[in-house]
């Protein structure tokens, strides 16, 4: 697909907003951004880090004063959501890291979010308070007990506001359900149950019951040895709480329907399209094992995320994608250094636009995909300290892939493969876009006129 | 972030024509016309290797990422199957049926992996000297030391390189009388847990056939060969 310049009043012009995060080049492993996560009205922003943590931002709301400013988002919460855990019977360290979070629909007042790490999904409950309960009875201001027999008169005591407060609580903690690691969790349309799954099981919980949850997928061998695949992600439709799909190791995907069985392991539609016989080679597997899969918002069509490419699959055909985005294939030359120095197993995210109409996706050398699905125009931006300043419209990059490289350009290996844009998110009406790269979150809105 | 790029190779002699996949040049020279993607039928030996040694790498995680082990196995199988797609491999031991105990989520993927271990251990076995089979164990894993030493579908020793070269002359025996055994108490080794591994009573019933022919002695080499490889501090090429 070659990209063409249209005219700019045509093409969507992002612009820096915001940077989160430390400057310093020696900013330690723990705030490395493991995930990221618009709540469904996309007022809040949530990252999970390895050192378990999570930050939550808050749009700040417009004010009518600075038109040219869109809402900021600022930090609302802080949380340690996981601590590392040493599990003694195998003499394993249980990683802190936060793998995903996803948002619960907003019910009342609090905000409710999953945050999982390897092995163990927890539900926050993050809260305002702002109002003090003061004169009680029994207690005085410090709260200290009084003794009955010296209360003579009795009062009501009165809400008095004070400092806002946000406080998060655990409110659930679902634990012991899961062998192997935890690489997704994916809330149901119905709001009462969630899935969680692993390299080998998907379980189903209700957010009630944290004793015990419903198996629904056990690709498990009864041999080990005959273990060839493993699951990579898995998500519930958006609409219809009976079905949801998983992908694999071997770059299928299995959609599911929860009516037809108790145990999914019999799959409703198997998606996976023919290997390319041209592009054939000893690492045509590990390209094709999908790192990430995501229903549209209508539904209708699921994109899935592979080392070189992302595709939309529509429901309805099994036997191949509908659309193929190359991200970066000039990297299809380059698999046995990638091979060599692990990068070749990266999982990249991906993500659709509130309308479904324009995807995104990471690179490497902190780069990151645009494809609009209706245009068939891409773009590839840099998130960058350079590129900081405010409201800056980031400039479209180009990576040479051979020949004489142009001013603007980056050759292929230049690339710094270090430095790998994993996770991104989309804001779910309007064009916010969160990319995070390592331990810094940037912000990028669309030019405001 | 690169592994290093100096592999200690086994067949250097071979290694010379087979430039199209090596490492090095990969990464010194992109604009070789050898980069272009053009599948070679044969995988050199420096991509085996390679592999091979991801896979050990892997397995030294205290938790394996399954993910990682499964694909870099599948790929281990690519490149073997190319490499020696006509030699007569000898039919794979059958590994020891996991016996039907319930999923105990404490313990299932240890048992797991190390039911591979154990078969391989079995095998091994059968060379005179080499009797170190590991106890069955009735509770879980002694705590304290790491699980899954076994890729989990190492079902067979031909993942381990092809037959190639190793003469025996002095038979079996003199071979192997000067293994240090204690190889098997290194950390790669893991002590299988629980029930879900042969025991030394399964062993006999197993043996095929009580000589090993040469094509098998190639192959036990090789395991043999590359795992003391790994023990050995890394030499003035890396």
């Amino acid at each position: 697909m070659i990209p063409r310049l249209g005219a700019l009043t045509q093409d969507t012009l992002w612009c820096f907003s915001q940077v989160k995060g430390t400057i310093e080049i020696g900013a330690t492993e723990a705030d490395i951004i493991s995930t990221v996560e618009f709540n469904h009205t996309g007022e809040l922003l949530a990252t999970g880090d390895k050192g378990g943590r999570v930050v939550i931002f808050q749009r700040e709301q417009e004010s009518k004063n600075q038109v040219h400013r869109r809402g900021e988002y600022n930090v609302y919460s802080t949380f340690q959501s996981h601590e590392p855990e040493f599990d003694y019977l195998k003499s394993l360290e249980i990683e802190e890291k936060i793998n995903k979070i996803r948002w619960l629909p907003q019910q009342n007042a609090a905000y409710f979010l999953l945050s999982t790490n390897d092995k163990t999904v927890k539900l926050w409950k993050v809260s305002e308070r702002d109002k003090r309960p003061e004169g009680y009875n029994l207690k005085d201001e410090e709260g200290r007990l009084r003794d009955p027999a010296t209360i003579t008169t009795l009062r009501v005591p009165v809400l008095r506001p004070m400092d806002l407060m946000v406080e998060a609580t655990p409110r659930r903690v679902f634990a012991n359900a899961h062998t192997y690691h935890i690489n997704s969790i994916s809330v149901n349309s119905d709001y009462e149950t969630y899935m969680s799954a692993d390299d080998l099981r998907i379980n189903l919980w209700n957010f009630e019951i944290t004793n015990q949850s419903f198996n629904i997928v056990d690709i498990k061998p009864a041999n080990m040895e005959e273990l060839t695949e493993v699951i990579t992600a898995a998500e519930f439709h958006p609409h219809h709480c009976n079905t949801f799909v998983y992908s694999s190791s071997k770059g299928t995907i299995r959609l599911c329907d929860m009516r037809a069985s108790a145990l999914c392991d019999r799959h409703t539609k198997f998606f996976e399209e023919p290997e390319d016989p041209s592009n054939r080679s000893f690492f045509s597997e590990i390209i094709s094992s999908i790192s990430d899969v995501k229903f549209s918002h209508s539904g209708r069509y699921i994109m899935t995320r592979d080392y070189l490419t992302v595709k939309v699959w529509d429901l309805n055909m099994e036997n191949r994608p509908i659309e193929t985005y190359q991200v970066h294939d000039y990297l299809r030359s380059k698999l046995c250094s990638l091979y060599e120095n692990d990068c070749i197993f990266d999982k990249f995210e991906c993500v659709w636009n509130g309308s479904d109409s324009v995807i995104m996706t990471g690179s490497y050398n902190n780069f990151f995909r645009m494809f609009d699905r209706n245009t068939k125009r891409d773009v590839t931006l840099e998130a960058s300290r350079e590129n900081s300043k405010p409201r800056a419209i980031l400039k479209p990059r180009k990576v040479c892939v051979g020949g004489k490289r142009r001013k603007d350009e980056i050759s292929v290996d230049s690339l710094d493969f270090s430095k790998k844009i994993l996770h991104t998110a989309w804001h779910p009406s309007e064009n916010i876009i969160a990319v995070a790269a390592t331990n810094n979150l940037y912000i990028f809105q669309d030019k405001v006129n | 972030m690169m592994l290093s790029k100096g592999l200690k190779r086994k067949r250097e002699e071979e290694e010379e024509e087979k430039e199209a996949l090596a490492v090095d040049a990969w990464w010194l020279e992109p604009g070789h016309p050898a980069v272009a993607q053009a599948p070679p039928a044969v995988a050199s030996s420096s991509l085996f290797d390679l592999s091979v040694l991801k896979l050990h790498h892997s397995l030294r995680q205290s938790e394996p990422d399954l993910r990682h082990l499964v694909l870099v196995v599948n790929t281990l199988r690519r490149i073997q199957a190319s490499m020696a797609p006509a030699a007569a491999l000898p039919p794979a031991p059958s590994p020891p049926t996991a016996p039907g105990i319930a999923d105990n989520l404490l313990a299932s993927s240890d048992a797991a992996l190390s039911a591979s271990m154990a078969s391989l251990l079995e095998d091994l076995s059968h060379i005179e000297g080499l009797s170190q089979a590991p106890q069955p164990l009735v509770d879980e894993g002694p705590p304290g030391r790491p699980s899954g030493a076994a890729p989990p579908s190492l079902g067979a020793l031909d993942l381990l390189g092809p037959a190639t070269g190793c003469l025996l002359d002095d038979g079996l025996e003199g071979l192997f009388e000067d293994i240090d055994t204690s190889m098997y108490d290194s950390e790669f080794w893991a002590p299988v847990s629980e029930g879900h591994k042969s025991s030394p009573e399964d062993g006999p019933g197993k043996e095929e056939a009580p000589e090993l022919d040469e094509a098998e002695l190639d192959y036990l080499m090789d395991v043999l060969v590359g795992t003391q490889a790994l023990e050995r501090p890394p030499g003035p090429g890396r």
